[in-house]
Parts: structure tokens; C-alpha cells; sequence
């Protein structure tokens, strides 16, 4: 075994485990954290393949932000964790059985005998001074820029999207304006009226 | 890459930059003139079609490295993607407006719907192809859900985005299988490879299987139709007719894209799934719609038998087959704009018109209206002298040339179950009484847009050569 195939198995076995975990802690917090180790392999596991950029995005992105969003969400919520495991053992056995299928399926299909080393090949090694973000850059910007530039338009959907459905003026709760607030003038809030001084009749009697 | 390798993209250049400027547009100006955001759609519409109709292209060129296609078949698509889409924002116009919906966020998202829907008539790439899907699908999410108050649209969009997010997952699988056995995501590279033969039978079979369950499930047809009665249902009538209308055109490129262009060699695969999914499709969804109360519910069911009609057009893999798929799918377009739009034009503040009572009587209150929709209904059911009967004939020959007569067979049988549940619309119309003594309000530019609906039906019914010939010609040139 060499040294790259032991680090292979080191962090397979890893990300198994933390992927396991992400459906069986019973702390949501839990999960998510061992979401995270998921995430940490697997990008160690792309250093692997020389995918240098996507690895170090990968944990950027997705352990520094969208999992700490993530968290964060997680620890507003108020979960029930047996409301959710409802139903867990009842259904066990038919998932377990259509996910065993699926395995041995894609075993067969994904195995050696169709994608091993002797049917596709060793891919050729790059030169030292390669650099991978710089190859992804230039087919992102060239070769891809119309798909790239399709994405940007979907990520631009969502946003409208979410704002749609999200932002609503309710009539029913009060909000503050801060720049009519700033623009306030003194006359605005106090107004001063001039009244002759009159005894009302009455409140001396009672007061006395 | 200069900057002139980017013509070809010219429509799609344009309705981006028109959507950016409502948006902006809309968001600065108040609620009286929200009409702003209708008439700038309008004008991208036809600044698109105009652009599009400038530069119509005899054969197939390729452009932005290969990501993009100009041919025939992609511009006739695109004008009439226009055209539906168009027709689509004058009948909901109204019923937007007494439901509260009539904002910029509808126009936007309809126009990002449509971009992404050229963005698949014209991809020659597996990439293109899929980023278009997904632009078009997240839009159409979201105006499902645009009624936020209504919990039936909110489930309904759930419903919807659960399964479309997993239908688009085994797209991908199966997509990512093709390219591991060809290796192109080009269809033009993926066809010549798979021409030259391969000797990754099983894995190539495992993609194609997983790409036609996926095709199958955007297209509504059985066993992957669940999701459609639902979403039809529950969403706003004018967001059912916008879904039910122009991403049909859009999924048959889609379709023909993938199966007749990249995986043309294997047509001997892909056939018997369609044959399946055909069979159980016109089976399913014309004995369920006979059961069904609600106007919206029924034209959900007939449109998962008419999306088999239409792969059974397709699975003949000859010209004759995409080219009468083609004009079956234009044609299911135009009748279904009719069908939901009437249910619109009937619809008034607080009252929908969308349950099959709604219709007793017709007659009485508005004859015209009743003709137009006994022209829809004869057109849907097939019988002469509507366009339907054409439809569905030329889809039948296709079959028939390749050999299957069993199948046209079937799909005789079938078509007749469903002509009962057309015809008893209009038994409704035209021989019960009214249950109620409302008049139909709808307004003028609605009904004179209905009317030249239900005309085109007719005429291009009797006159059904030309639009016929101009499928076949891009079909055509394009493979």
C-alpha cells in the first residue's frame, strides 16, 4: 500500500463515519459538527486528486460559511428530536432494503469492470508548475462563460425569488423608519397652544 | 472569443438586460403604475421575437464554444415560446390584479422562466441543457408560491420543488453516466462517440435509464406524474397556465435534444421506456380525468395523455416522428392556453371558475365564449375538423411507418376514453341550466385574445399543411 492509497482509506474511512453520524447523532448540533468533518475530508480527499482550489473553496465555503449559517439555524430552532424519529423503525426495513439495492446496483455498474485503471487509464500527470486555479479560471471565463453566466442568472432567480416570498409589509406590526425619524422637526412632535387660564368648575369642589 | 461570437445569442442577450431593467423599474415606481412592468414584458417579447425572427438560420451553427445551437428547429421553437408566453400575461392580467398578485416579481420571474427555456431549446450541451432546466424550474417554483396566503400554492410549490429538485438529481446521474462513458458533454461529441461504438454497454444503458426517468418526471408522464394533479391544482390559475402551456415546447426540445441528438444511435434502448411510459401515460391520465370534479384537476390528467400522445411521436426516432411531435406539442400548447384561459376570463374577484359546475350553462351567459370552448374541447378530444384530429393523426402515422400498430392502436382506444370527459364539458355548456345569473366580466383585449385562440384552432385545422410543413422543415435541418 502507498502512501497516498493508506491517506485515501484514512479519510474515506472518516468521511463514512462522519457521514453516518449526520443521520444518527440525536443532537442536531452534533450533526451538523460532524457535517463539517464530512465536509473537511472530503475536501482532503480532492486535495487527492489534485483539485487543489475546489478543496481549499470547499472548506472555505461550506465549513466556514454555509455550516456555521447552518448552525446557527439549527440552535434557533426548536427541534423535537422524537417527533422526528417518529416512524424511524417502521420504516427502516423497506429503506434499508431500496438502499442496499441501490448499492449493490452502482457497485456493479461503478466497479472496476467498467472504470477501473486498465479500461480508462491512468490520467497524465501535470507539470510542477500547473496551477489548478488558474485552469479553472481560464474555462470559467472562456470556454464556459456562457454557462457561467447562466448560473449567475439562476442565483439571481433566487434571490428574487426569496425576497417574493419572503418580504412582506404585515399591517398588523409596527415598523420603524429611520430616515423619517432623522427628518423629524421639532413642531412635528410638540405643539404648543395657547389657552387662556380658566377655573374649570367643579374641580375646586371635588378637590376640596 | 470576440465579441461577434456572441450573435447568435442575441434573444437571449436582449430578454436578459429587458428583466434587469424591470426589475430595477418596477422596484422604483409605485402601485398605479405597475402596468409599467406588463407593457415592458410585452415589448421584451416582442424585441425577443423580432431579434429572433431578423436572423432565422437555414442550418445548425454552433457558437460560444459549443455550448449554444442556432438552428431552425430552435428559432420556430423560440417564436413560439414568444407567442405563448405572451398570450400568457394578457389572460392572467386580470385575475392578477383582483388576487393581489399583479406585481413586477410575476413578470420578472415568467420572463427568467422564459429565458431559461431558449437557454434549452438552443443547448447543445449537457451543461446548457441543464442550467436552462434549472432556470426555468426554480422560476416556476416560485410563482407557484407567490400566493403566500393560500396554503394550497404553498403546498402545491413544496410538492413541486421536492420533486422536481429530485427529478433534476437523477438528470444529472444519469447525465454524469454518459459522460463517463463517452466522455463529452457535448451532444454532438456524445453522438459521434456512441456512433463509433462503445464498449460500456451497461453503464451507457444505467445513464440512459436514469435520464429518461428524469426526462419522464419533468414531463409529467407515468409512473412519475404524482406531482402534476397536485401543482396544477394548487397553484394560481394563471401560474397553471403559464406551466401548463410554454415549458411543454420547451420540454420537447429538451427531450428531442437528448434522445434524438446525443443519444441518437441508441435508439433502440430508449424506445421500449417511451413506448412504457407512452402507454401508461394516455392510460392513466384519461381514466383518472374522467374522475375528476375540478376543471384544473381534468386538464392536469389530460396533459399527462397528451405528453404520452407526444412521446409517442418522438419514439419513432424518425423525422416524421419528431416533426409531428413537434407540431402535436405547439398545438397541446395553443388548446391548453385556451383551456386554462377560459377558466381565467370566467374567474372574478373571489370566485374561482375552476370546477366543472362552474361551466352548466355557459351558453346562456355567453355564447361565443361556449363555442370557442366547444372548439378546445373538440381539439383536445381529436375530432375533425380541429387541429387536434391533425395532431394526433400524423403522431399516429409516425408510429405506424416505424411499424408499432399496436401502439396507435392503443392510443385510438385510449383517445376515445378520454374524448367523454371533453364532451361532457360541453354537455354542460350547452344542455344544463346555469346554477347561478353571473355574467362574464372579462375584458376586451382577454376576449378578442380567446376568441383568435379558439379560431386558430379551427383553421389550422382545416389548414394544417403549413404549420406541419415548417415543423418538418426545422426538424428537418436541424438533424
Amino acid at each position: 500500500m502507498t502512501y497516498t492509497t493508506a491517506i485515501f482509506y484514512f479519510f474515506a474511512a472518516i468521511l463514512v463515519f462522519a457521514g453516518l453520524r449526520v443521520i444518527t447523532a440525536r443532537n442536531p448540533v452534533h450533526a451538523a459538527l460532524y457535517l463539517v468533518l464530512a465536509f473537511f475530508t472530503a475536501a482532503g480527499l480532492w486535495m487527492l486528486l489534485e483539485a487543489e482550489f475546489l478543496a481549499i473553496v470547499l472548506v472555505l465555503v461550506y465549513v466556514g460559511a454555509v455550516m456555521v449559517l447552518f448552525l446557527f439555524v439549527v440552535m434557533m430552532l426548536d427541534i423535537n428530536l422524537d417527533r422526528l424519529r417518529e416512524g424511524f423503525w417502521t420504516y427502516l426495513p423497506l429503506a434499508g432494503f431500496v438502499s442496499v439495492l441501490l448499492v449493490i446496483e452502482m457497485a456493479l455498474i461503478l466497479g472496476g469492470r467498467h472504470f477501473g485503471l486498465d479500461v480508462m487509464g491512468v490520467p497524465d500527470p501535470h507539470p510542477a508548475d500547473y496551477s489548478n486555479t488558474k485552469e479553472l479560471g481560464r474555462l470559467l471565463y472562456t470556454d464556459y462563460v456562457y454557462a457561467f453566466e447562466l448560473a449567475a442568472v439562476i442565483l439571481l432567480v433566487a434571490i428574487v425569488a426569496a425576497i417574493a416570498l419572503t418580504l412582506r409589509r404585515r399591517k398588523d406590526s409596527k415598523y420603524l423608519d429611520p430616515a423619517e425619524q432623522v427628518k423629524v422637526k421639532r413642531n412635528d412632535r410638540l405643539r404648543i397652544i395657547k389657552m387662556p387660564a380658566v377655573k374649570k368648575p367643579g374641580a375646586g369642589e371635588e378637590g376640596a | 472569443m470576440n465579441l461577434m461570437s456572441f450573435a447568435p445569442a442575441l434573444p437571449e442577450i436582449f430578454v436578459l438586460v429587458m428583466v434587469s431593467l424591470i426589475l430595477v423599474i418596477d422596484a422604483a415606481v409605485d402601485d398605479s403604475k405597475r402596468y409599467l412592468a406588463f407593457v415592458l414584458s410585452l415589448a421584451t417579447l416582442a424585441g425577443a421575437a423580432f431579434l429572433t425572427a431578423r436572423d432565422l438560420s437555414t442550418m445548425p451553427v454552433l457558437a460560444l464554444n459549443g455550448l449554444f445551437i442556432d438552428d431552425p428547429l430552435s428559432d420556430v421553437l423560440k417564436l413560439f415560446l414568444y407567442l405563448t408566453t405572451a398570450v400568457v400575461l394578457v389572460y392572467s392580467r386580470d385575475y392578477l390584479r383582483q388576487r393581489g398578485l399583479y406585481k413586477g416579481e410575476f413578470f420578472v420571474l415568467a420572463l427568467f422562466a422564459l429565458l431559461g427555456m431558449m437557454v434549452m431549446v438552443s443547448a447543445s450541451h449537457f451543461l446548457t441543457l441543464y442550467l436552462g432546466l434549472e432556470l426555468l424550474a426554480l422560476s416556476l417554483y416560485a410563482m407557484v408560491a407567490l400566493q403566500r396566503d393560500s396554503s394550497i400554492a404553498t403546498e402545491a410549490a413544496m410538492k413541486y420543488f421536492v420533486l422536481g429538485a429530485l427529478a433534476s438529481g437523477m438528470l444529472l446521474y444519469g447525465m454524469s453516466m454518459v459522460y463517463g462513458v463517452t466522455g463529452s458533454l457535448a451532444l454532438a461529441d456524445i453522438a459521434q462517440n456512441l456512433a463509433d461504438g462503445t464498449d460500456l454497454r451497461i453503464p451507457l444503458v444505467f445513464g440512459i435509464v436514469f435520464i429518461v426517468a428524469g426526462l419522464a418526471f419533468k414531463l409529467g408522464a407515468v409512473p412519475f406524474h404524482m406531482w402534476l394533479p397536485d401543482v396544477y391544482h394548487g397553484a394560481p390559475t394563471a401560474m397553471t397556465l403559464f406551466i401548463g402551456s410554454a415549458p411543454k415546447i420547451a420540454a420537447f426540445a429538451f427531450v428531442v435534444r437528448i434522445l434524438g441528438e446525443g443519444l441518437e444511435s441508441q435508439v433502440a434502448e430508449w424506445r421500449d421506456m417511451l413506448v412504457i411510459l407512452a402507454v401508461l401515460s394516455m392510460a392513466v391520465g384519461n381514466i383518472a380525468a374522467i374522475a375528476q370534479s375540478n376543471l384544473k384537476r381534468m386538464f392536469a390528467y389530460s396533459t399527462i395523455s397528451h405528453m404520452g400522445f407526444m412521446l409517442l411521436g418522438i419514439l419513432a426516432g424518425t423525422q416524421n416522428g419528431y416533426g409531428s411531435a413537434m407540431f402535436y406539442v405547439i398545438v397541446y400548447a395553443l388548446m391548453s392556453l385556451g383551456g386554462f384561459g377560459m377558466i381565467l376570463l370566467l374567474s372574478r374577484a373571489g370566485f374561482e371558475s375552476d370546477r366543472l359546475d362552474d361551466f352548466r350553462g355557459l351558453n346562456r351567459k355567453s355564447p361565443w365564449l361556449a363555442f370557442i370552448m366547444l372548439l378546445l374541447m373538440f381539439s383536445m378530444a381529436g375530432i375533425p375538423p380541429t387541429v387536434g384530429f391533425y395532431a394526433k393523426l400524423s403522431v399516429l402515422q409516425a408510429v405506424v411507418e416505424i411499424g408499432h400498430v399496436w401502439l396507435a392502436v392503443v392510443a385510438v382506444v385510449f383517445s376515445l376514453v378520454g374524448a367523454f370527459y371533453y364532451l361532457r364539458i360541453v354537455k354542460l355548456m350547452y344542455f344544463d341550466e346555469p346554477h347561478d345569473s353571473t355574467t362574464v366580466s372579462a375584458s376586451f383585449d382577454a376576449r378578442a385574445l380567446m376568441s383568435a385562440n379558439g379560431l386558430a384552432v379551427l383553421v389550422l385545422g382545416v389548414l394544417p399543411q403549413p404549420l406541419m410543413a415548417v415543423c418538418l422543415h426545422a426538424v428537418g435541418a436541424s438533424f
